[in-house]
């Protein structure tokens, strides 16, 4: 039950500035989640806002107030860790009443909100037993449970997945997703996976060396990506690039060229471009399509082929993409080595400018 | 391959424990004899020094018991070795702490100034450290040893603290930070608990020595009252005669403790010796 508002956090390391002027807000009850390759800030962004990091500049506001000069305890936070960081020493139920001990509760309300929480994440039976005898999933539950027994106002969550196996993640993806639902407050989670920021954000932030690119609800981040960068992050097999240049450009009507020679033409802001700009066609696996039934066509050499036989995977060879993807719904019989012709249509592509940001056809 | 390497047929696996059983042999037994010699008369000593003892009499215990200060002696020993160990854990936890786990202008001074302690011997500061210790009106007094002992010991155990502190994953301080603890309880809840097999290295590291200490003890202690058991059991090798008897049954008092400590903890000695390596 909070709203959180980052403006202008800065951060830096012995004079390497790491995060440059983050700003940002997070709406009551949202599920937001920090994207980027690693090393991007976004778990420095987690850690300044949970107060283990100072900011260097900046403020933070939790519910208008500000916060940034709180200590971690004060500012009514849970955060769950990649480690878990479960105490080795301390049984189930001991973690999980460790802050309510130090917020000197008394004994019956550490009682009922630790039953309450295990509960909640089926952790009754464990509550004797130590982190040890605990397997990865029951471990992060009970960092979820530690989290959740202080009734904070928000949930951080840094990586908290990546340490368990493909099977377990997904579940514990759809029980994060239903926890959100039931406990009704703003989480915050970070993560490099971007198929779990997909599946479980109500809003993505995707942060690239300390920037924050492009926030949005994921399928306004797939369907409009603002730059390059953002394009080729989200979406699983990523965006196909083909580099190009503008041949001509005449009121708004541009016609470009790829690499490979195929021309097409367009229309879009006037003055955006000028001849000689060099672009980026972006287009997404699934978008391609083998044949020549599209705008634009492509040769390419197939390297390796996945026939899953509802979905087939081709990796192609083109000079002009050397790690071209297609992706097709149903089962195509191709052989590695072959020859294959794929073909695109324009409505479904992405254009990037020289700046690397996004161009808008229009008409 | 490494597997059937180590089959138990195997030869190497055989040398192998053909010399660690020799080597068990070495050092147990000057211990056993010991152990033995002191139910044997000073006569039987030199008789069948070999032999068993022909009875299990405790008459040379009795003798140390009733007729010397050995008691007393153990008592002092034990007050000395064990205040020291306990100053030196709890002091020498604290600096480890604070060196591995905080950044700090000074860190690495501090660090490499406790780093020196291990290569400089105290035994050749004796003359000034006399002079301050009689300044200070600590000679002839227990607690002008413990004083000496803890110094002397504090860079190992600064040293092995630090290298376990350092291994603890920082998201544990973290996570206790975010449930509120303050620094001093995350020290003591959090992060002791998790290096006592470190504590239990550096205890015995350290009370083996001083208990067994001979040095400081001649230099420092005059009054009967106040000697340590390793300077009180010269008082045996008598000018004329000596009764091995009763020196032996002395000695094999005096080595007890630390052997039942070994024992008691040598689980977790061990354990805390590879818990470093592995983790």
């Amino acid at each position: 039950m909070a709203t959180i508002e980052l403006r202008d956090v800065t951060k830096d390391f012995g004079g390497v500035q790491v995060i440059h002027g983050a700003n940002l807000s997070i709406e009551d009850n949202e599920f937001v989640v920090f994207v980027g390759p690693s090393g991007c800030g976004k778990s420095t962004l987690l850690r300044l806002l949970s107060g283990l990091e100072e900011l260097s500049a900046g403020e933070i506001y939790i519910d208008g107030e500000r916060i940034d000069h709180l200590p971690p305890a004060r500012r009514g936070l849970a955060m769950v860790f990649q480690s878990y960081a479960l105490y080795p020493h301390m049984t189930v139920y001991q973690n999980m009443s460790y802050a309510l001990k130090v917020a000197r509760k008394s004994k019956q309300e550490i009682e009922e909100k630790v039953r309450a929480a295990a509960e909640i994440l089926q952790l009754t039976e464990l509550l004797d037993r130590k982190p040890k005898a605990l397997s990865g999933g029951q471990r992060q539950r009970v960092a979820i449970g530690r989290a959740i027994v202080r009734d904070p106002s928000v949930f951080l969550f840094d990586e908290p997945l990546s340490n368990l196996d493909a099977k377990l993640r997904v579940q514990m993806r759809i029980e994060l997703t239903n926890l959100h639902k039931q406990l009704q407050s703003t989480m915050i989670y970070v993560t490099h996976d971007q198929v779990e920021a997909m599946t479980m954000a109500d809003k993505i932030v995707v942060m690239r060396s300390g920037h924050i690119e492009q926030v949005g609800a994921p399928l306004d981040l797939f369907n409009k990506p603002v730059n390059k960068f953002v394009a080729g992050f989200i979406g699983s097999p990523a965006m196909n690039f083909f580099k190009g240049q503008i041949i001509s450009a005449d009121e708004g009507t541009y016609e470009a060229q790829l690499d490979n020679g195929t021309q097409f033409k367009f229309k879009a802001q006037a003055g955006r471009l000028t001849v000689q700009d060099s672009i980026d066609l972006g287009v997404r696996p699934e978008d391609l399509q083998p044949g020549n039934t599209g705008a634009g066509t492509l040769m390419g050499k197939a390297t390796a082929v996945e026939r899953l036989g509802a979905q087939t995977y081709a990796y192609l060879s083109s000079p002009i993409n050397e790690n071209m993807i297609i992706h097709y719904a149903g089962d195509l019989d191709i052989q590695s080595g072959e020859e294959i012709e794929v073909s695109f249509n324009l409505d479904s592509c992405h254009l990037f400018g020289p700046d690397e940001q996004r161009i808008e056809f229009e008409g | 391959m490494s597997t059937l390497n180590k089959k138990s047929g195997d030869l190497g696996t055989w040398l192998m424990h053909i010399f660690l059983g020799v080597n068990a042999v070495i050092m147990l037994y000057p211990i056993i004899m010991m152990a033995l010699s002191s139910f044997k008369t000073n006569q039987e000593i030199f008789s069948s020094p070999f032999s068993l003892p022909k009875s299990f009499s405790f008459d040379n215990f009795a003798i140390i018991w009733s007729q010397t200060n050995v008691p007393r002696y153990f008592i002092n020993s034990t007050i000395v070795t064990g205040l020291s160990v306990l100053v030196l854990l709890v002091v020498g936890t604290m600096a480890a702490y604070a060196l591995s786990r905080y950044k700090f202008k000074g860190n690495i001074m501090i660090s490499l100034f406790f780093l020196s302690g291990l290569m400089l011997p105290l035994r050749l500061a004796i003359i000034p450290l006399f002079i301050q210790l009689k300044a200070l009106g600590l000679v002839d007094n227990l607690l002008g040893l413990i004083c000496i002992y803890t110094a002397m010991s504090l860079p190992a155990t600064v040293f092995i603290m630090t290298g376990f502190l350092r291994s603890l994953p920082s998201e544990l301080e973290d996570s206790a930070r975010m449930d509120g603890a303050s620094e001093f309880r995350i020290m003591v809840e959090i992060m002791v608990p998790l290096i006592t097999p470190a504590m239990v290295i550096a205890g015995i590291y350290n009370a083996v020595p001083i208990w067994n200490d001979f040095f400081f003890p001649l230099i420092f202690i005059q009054s009967p009252e106040w000697k340590t058991l390793a300077q009180g059991l010269t008082a045996f090798f008598g000018e004329y005669s000596i009764n091995y008897g009763v020196l032996y049954a002395g000695l094999t008092l005096a080595a007890l403790p630390i052997m039942l400590v070994f024992i008691v903890q040598s689980r977790r000695f061990i354990a805390g010796m590879t818990a470093g390596a592995i983790k």
